[in-house]
């Protein structure tokens, strides 16, 4: 059950890089949100009862609900255009994300330890990279944000592929998260969109030497 | 103790933000200074002694909480007019203080931290105060510069915490002895070696953006160009120590295991990139606070190429880092006096400052010599057991690059100090200029007196907390 969830999670990576809406991205992160909170039901049921609630309830209400409504008011407010405008075309995107998820699959097979679940380590290391380029190809900085939020998602999974022996650390993982969407999401974004219009990062360029 | 220190900050920073009289503000923060003071005295007398599961304060620990106590004092005194007087209203201020109070917290926890998610927890909680600080302008500027703050160091606190994840992956079976720092380091031999590689190659990459070496050095350039100065003083200081501490840590733990020879040319290759890119910046920099900047990144290259030469090369690196960071924060200080008489932090409008603010045109003239290491800067010291080092250990392939980028990094400052010193500026306005009480550069005199005295005649207790700090990484 835990692999069709976390291949399902793979797949909303390829999707990702040939969607062309910003609402299909905010979309796609809910997805995530709900099946992250499927995979951490099933991997960590046998853990502290307080614990596990928490760590569901942050799933389920922060990551599938609140931070893509979060987005998607932003997204109304500051007035930004639908389109995302990558500065690649999206076959190119879509295969360059087919290239990361298969080299992580042979560094996957390459590694050969007995504590580490091989397909966690594959969508963690997917998104990880994955959302690494879809910042540096993506124009608005909603975008990067998002891009952001699909990172934790992995990182997310990589705390959980350990959060057995170290429930503590899944915990931290959550501040992170807690950390980004009330931060970096609620003040600034606002502000930015007070200041420049568009959302575009190519104004974000003027401090330099 | 530590919670109580924790809570009083909390406390104070609180009040600060809600407080809007001046002179209450005032109040609070000679509160928090002398907060800060008495619990540097405190772990002085307790060291070693572990409070509440996740603070000991440790001799490396001390020294740097030290350092941060000397900086904080001048840089939360200072009058508030020498952060830009256009945006005094209360609340801004009060918002100021706040986060610069939070801000000292962050770093003092920070330095204490024996878990090393602990650790992870306070650099956080100083990306968020940071980003408050360099804020504090509200502009464009400011804007795109805590943006790229923000973003730069959530990605790098990202990578670290992936970083985290390896290392209790390294730690197999063992996983139930927790993560501290003493229980990873007594792990060491046994920890896997692969995952311990990755784990340092995250941990390292995500701590650079503190520290300010490639890759993550960029937005701590925009972030302390655009702070306010006595923020800025801080962020180049003792902000780089937090960064320095994360790493080191990680050190003591991989000197104990086979890997340490790996990551000692990690080590060299990146800290000597670093010197290379901030010797390249230097050259056609033109805004005064970025330069400084980039000297930072310079002097963090040659603390962490101390690091991984060895032997007496660690401690010309913790010298170099205690050193750097009164230099450099008297020098961003004075920085605020320069824009104040200037209204410009570019080095072309600024000239003739012997003729506009004299006491500020000495220390410049003398800080230059402190920054450059000349004698009789302390940093003279530590750069010639660097040296020293680097020959005993053959590296001649790193010591004479590394003297020629040096060789250019002086004549590049110096070229800058000696416009801003005595060559006449351009369109500059005598007449609306702002003058400069002479007894706020006093701070910054003793702080370069420091450097001085700790170079070439350090106290025995001073030398004996480095010297317990290097025996870390040995037993």
């Amino acid at each position: 059950m835990i692999s069709i969830l976390l291949i399902v999670f793979i797949i909303s990576l390829l999707y990702f890089s040939i969607a062309n809406r910003l609402m299909t991205y905010v979309k796609i992160l809910a997805l995530q949100g709900i099946l992250l909170f499927g995979v951490a039901f099933i991997e960590l049921i046998e853990i502290n009862v307080i614990n596990l609630i928490f760590i569901l309830f942050e799933t389920i209400v922060v990551k599938a609900v609140a931070i893509p409504l979060f987005m998607r008011y932003i997204i109304k407010k500051n007035k930004i255009t639908r389109e995302a405008q990558p500065y690649v075309p999206y076959f190119v995107s879509l295969i360059l994300v087919t290239m990361i998820i298969v080299a992580t699959f042979l560094i996957a097979n390459y590694i050969r330890d007995t504590h580490l679940n091989k397909i966690y380590f594959i969508a963690a290391l997917s998104a990880l990279f994955s959302g690494l380029y879809f910042i540096t190809t993506r124009r608005k900085i909603i975008t990067h944000v998002i891009c952001y939020v699909m990172i934790e998602n992995g990182v997310f999974i990589l705390s959980l592929a350990v959060g057995h022996n170290m429930p503590v650390l899944v915990n931290l993982g959550i501040l992170l998260d807690v950390f980004v969407s009330v931060f970096l999401l609620g003040i600034f974004v606002n502000k930015v969109g007070d200041v420049i219009d568009e959302g575009d990062v190519t104004q974000l360029s003027k401090i330099k030497d | 103790m530590i919670l109580f220190y924790l809570a009083g900050s909390v406390f104070f920073a609180s009040a600060l933000i809600i407080n809007r009289n001046m002179i209450a503000n005032k109040v609070l923060v000679i509160g928090f200074l002398l907060l800060q003071i008495g619990y540097t005295g405190f772990i002085f007398m307790f060291q070693n002694v572990t409070e509440a599961t996740y603070f000991t304060p440790d001799a490396l620990a001390i020294l740097m909480i030290a350092t941060l106590t000397i900086i904080a004092i001048p840089t939360l005194l200072h009058r508030y007019d020498y952060v830009y007087k256009e945006q005094d209203t209360p609340s801004n201020k009060g918002l100021y203080y706040g986060a610069m109070v939070i801000f000292v917290m962050a770093l003092t926890a920070g330095f204490l931290a024996s878990h090393i998610a602990v650790t992870w927890i306070f650099v956080e909680i100083t990306t968020l105060s940071a980003s408050v600080l360099i804020f504090h302008r509200r502009n464009a500027g400011s804007i795109e510069a805590t943006w790229k703050y923000i973003f730069v160091s959530s990605i790098s606190l990202v990578l670290v915490f992936i970083g985290i994840l390896l290392l209790s992956l390294s730690m197999g079976d063992q996983y139930q002895a927790g993560m501290q720092y003493d229980t990873l380091t007594r792990l060491a031999p046994t920890l896997n070696p692969f995952w311990l590689k990755l784990a340092f190659i995250f941990i390292f990459t995500g701590y650079t953006a503190k520290l300010g070496l490639i890759p993550m050095y960029t937005a701590g350039i925009d972030a302390k160009d655009k702070a306010p100065t006595p923020a800025a003083a801080l962020f180049s200081s003792v902000l780089m120590n937090l960064g320095f501490v994360g790493i080191f840590r990680l050190y003591v733990i991989i000197a104990h295991s086979s890997i340490l020879a790996w990551v000692n040319t990690i080590i060299l290759i990146t800290a000597f990139l670093s010197i290379f890119v901030a010797t390249v910046y230097m050259m056609k920099v033109r805004n005064i606070k970025r330069m400084l900047a980039y000297s930072s990144i310079e002097h963090m290259g040659i603390v962490m190429i101390g690091i991984g030469i060895g032997g007496l090369g660690y401690y010309a690196a913790i010298l170099q880092l205690i050193l750097h960071s009164f230099v450099k924060s008297s020098l961003f200080l004075q920085v605020g006096h320069l824009y104040k008489t200037f209204k410009s932090k570019e080095i072309f409008a600024m000239g003739n400052y012997f003729k506009y603010n004299a006491p500020g045109a000495v220390f410049l003239l003398l800080a230059f010599i402190g920054i450059a290491a000349i004698p009789p800067s302390g940093l003279f010291v530590s750069e010639f057991y660097l040296i020293i080092a680097l020959i005993k250990a053959h590296a001649l392939i790193i010591l004479i690059p590394l003297l020629l980028l040096l060789t250019i990094i002086i004549w590049a400052f110096g070229k800058n100090m000696f416009k801003i010193l005595f060559v006449p500026p351009m369109n500059v306005d005598a007449q609306c200029m702002e003058k400069v009480n002479p007894y706020e550069t006093l701070s910054h005199y003793l702080l370069l007196a420091l450097v001085v005295y700790l170079g070439f005649f350090p106290p025995t207790t001073f030398v004996a907390l480095i010297q317990t700090t290097i025996h870390s990484l040995s037993f």
